[in-house]
């Protein structure tokens, strides 16, 4: 079991979610974060262009069997690029190692409760 | 060539200033009662384009809040300017094209009332402005029909000719002395503070957008959940105070039949608050705050045309109907699938057709008395006023209907009225003004 984490655009939510249930995978978390990054974006705040300091993304959670990382991986790559080519501030995926997963109503434990 | 010119000026001043004059009369003076009562109902009925904004906009999703919001906001700009122009000289100048709309010189940049006083006591500045509001209000009202899907820019021409072409027109027949709904019948179709000119020509028209545009993406299976009821609560509170000068101002008198039309708001709103949270339980077996303001909205609306003619029972009875046939037409809406967002069609045009129709039969006897003595053979019965008050319905249905179609048709040749799929998926709020409504607020 692996735990998918994406870091996205705000933009790009949709799109994603979008691509995911069509990957029939529907079990996701979003959060709104903050942080930094590579980008720099500049809005608009009484007539002058400032730069933020934190820049608002999107966080989604993804907990998956092993059989199913590479699609997970593979679809929120497709979906969460800027024009479908990509441009700096997209984003990052990480992946790490999910020691134990449990389902609260059942009790179940492991690949059978994700 | 000079001579005749100057014969010219001179004959259409005498004109303008001889029907201007059952107007505005020179001996009128100010009556400071009525004067305040009128300058605070042009403040209240300001307040309820905030309180709309504050409706319509808790109830989008969070990427949309601000864009909605300034739907209601730029109205106030773009026609507050359109009136002083052109809008009130249309709306309440003298017939011109066979009384298509009105057009009186002296409205045109309000120029030539600078020392005008009405009849009833009010400098006309102050009527001027509180029929502004009126104006601002009906093109804010269209936007919830269309809510989440349109283009800042092309909405802000399409509110422009909107407001020329429909609600000046619609305006100048049914409230301008020479207008003909205003003298259809005995006593006039009976439109005391907006059922046909605000709330139908809204409602109709932005339903017709509604369809013209189609839906947003994802419905109606994609579940679309208010950002903040919170907001939306507040804002009908807003409106329901704002009402009473959007009512009880249509007097333009500060006596009796003030006190009338404040009386029948107060009830009908709350007649239609109550019956909404008791058909919504019945129902769906739980009683809803939007509910509870959907109600206030539908009661508000049917008594607009009709807090003028109806006793307090009457008020109770239209805040009942109008939450029960407002109830069924969103019912009906969500099995049609047709996307009108935030339900202008069905609060505010279903509310309004039910107020102006069924006031007929609430209307005060002593009102159907005066009709009796002047129409022409001595009665008036109710289904005689039916007929008046089916027709001026009917009309402002085509018309607003016929006409908006008109103009989105052209419009959406120049400028594409619908956002696209990147604007609208990133949201109203990022795709046309570059901000955010909220901060953390987590996305819904």
């Amino acid at each position: 079991m692996k735990l998918i984490t994406a870091i996205i655009r705000e933009v790009q939510l949709d799109r994603v979610r979008e691509a995911l249930i069509a990957a029939e995978i529907t079990r996701i978390t979003v959060s709104r974060v903050s942080g930094h990054g590579q980008q720099r974006i500049e809005e608009m705040y009484r007539g002058q262009r400032i730069v933020p300091d934190l820049i608002p993304k999107i966080r989604i959670e993804i907990a998956v069997n092993e059989g199913f990382v590479d699609i997970t991986v593979d679809t929120i790559l497709k979906s969460a690029r800027t024009n479908g080519s990509g441009s700096v501030g997209d984003g990052k995926i990480f992946i790490t190692p999910l020691e134990e997963c449990i389902r609260i109503r059942t009790g179940e434990r492991g690949g059978t409760a994700i | 060539m000079k001579i005749i010119f100057k014969k010219g000026l001179l004959t259409a001043l005498l004109l303008f200033m001889g029907i201007a004059g059952l107007y505005a009369s020179d001996g009128a003076v100010v009556d400071t009662g009525v004067t305040a009562w009128m300058l605070t109902s042009t403040a209240l009925v300001l307040l309820m384009i905030p309180g709309l904004a504050m409706f319509y906009g808790g109830l989008v999703r969070s990427k949309n809040v601000l864009g909605t919001i300034m739907h209601s906001y730029v109205a106030m700009g773009i026609i507050s300017v359109l009136w002083v122009v052109a809008g009130y000289s249309m709306s309440f100048g003298n017939n011109v094209l066979g009384g298509f709309f009105g057009w009186n010189n002296d409205y045109f940049f309000l120029k030539g009332i600078d020392t005008s006083i009405l009849e009833a006591g009010v400098p006309e500045y102050v009527f001027s402005m509180f029929q502004g509001k009126f104006a601002i209000i009906t093109p804010a009202l269209i936007a919830g029909a269309f809510a989440e899907r349109v283009s800042f820019k092309a909405y802000c021409i399409f509110i422009t000719l909107w407001s020329l072409l429909v609600y000046n027109p619609l305006c100048h027949w049914v409230w301008a002395s020479g207008g003909f709904l205003f003298n259809l019948g005995a006593r006039g179709a009976i439109d005391f503070a907006g059922g046909t000119v605000v709330h139908i020509s809204a409602g109709v028209s932005g339903l017709v957008i509604a369809i013209y545009l189609g839906s947003r993406r994802g419905y109606p299976y994609r579940v679309i959940r208010p950002n903040n009821l919170v907001i939306t609560m507040l804002g009908a509170g807003l409106l329901w105070v704002g009402w009473f000068g959007f009512n009880a101002g249509s007097s333009i008198s500060s006596g009796l039949s003030t006190a009338r039309a404040l009386t029948a708001t107060q009830i009908a709103a709350a007649s239609g608050a109550l019956s909404w949270i008791i058909i919504e339980s019945l129902h769906q077996g739980k009683a809803t705050a939007l509910g509870f303001a959907s109600g206030i909205l539908a009661g508000l609306v049917a008594v607009t045309p009709a807090a003028g003619v109806v006793l307090p029972y009457g008020a109770l009875i239209l805040g009942v109907l109008a939450s029960i046939l407002c109830y069924t037409a969103i019912q009906v809406k969500n099995r049609l699938g047709y996307d009108d967002s935030l339900d202008a069609f069905g609060i505010h045009g279903v509310g309004g057709i039910v107020g102006a129709i069924f006031l007929s039969f609430l209307i005060r006897p002593s009102w159907m008395k005066e009709a009796a003595a002047a129409s022409s053979d001595g009665t008036w019965t109710v289904w005689n006023q039916l007929g008046v008050q089916a027709a001026a319905v009917g009309i402002a249905m085509a018309f607003a209907a016929l006409m908006t179609l008109i103009i989105i048709f052209l419009l959406d040749k120049l400028v594409k009225i619908k956002s696209s799929e990147d604007d609208e998926m990133a949201g109203l709020d990022r795709a046309y003004h570059g901000e955010r409504g909220y901060g953390m607020l987590n996305p819904s």
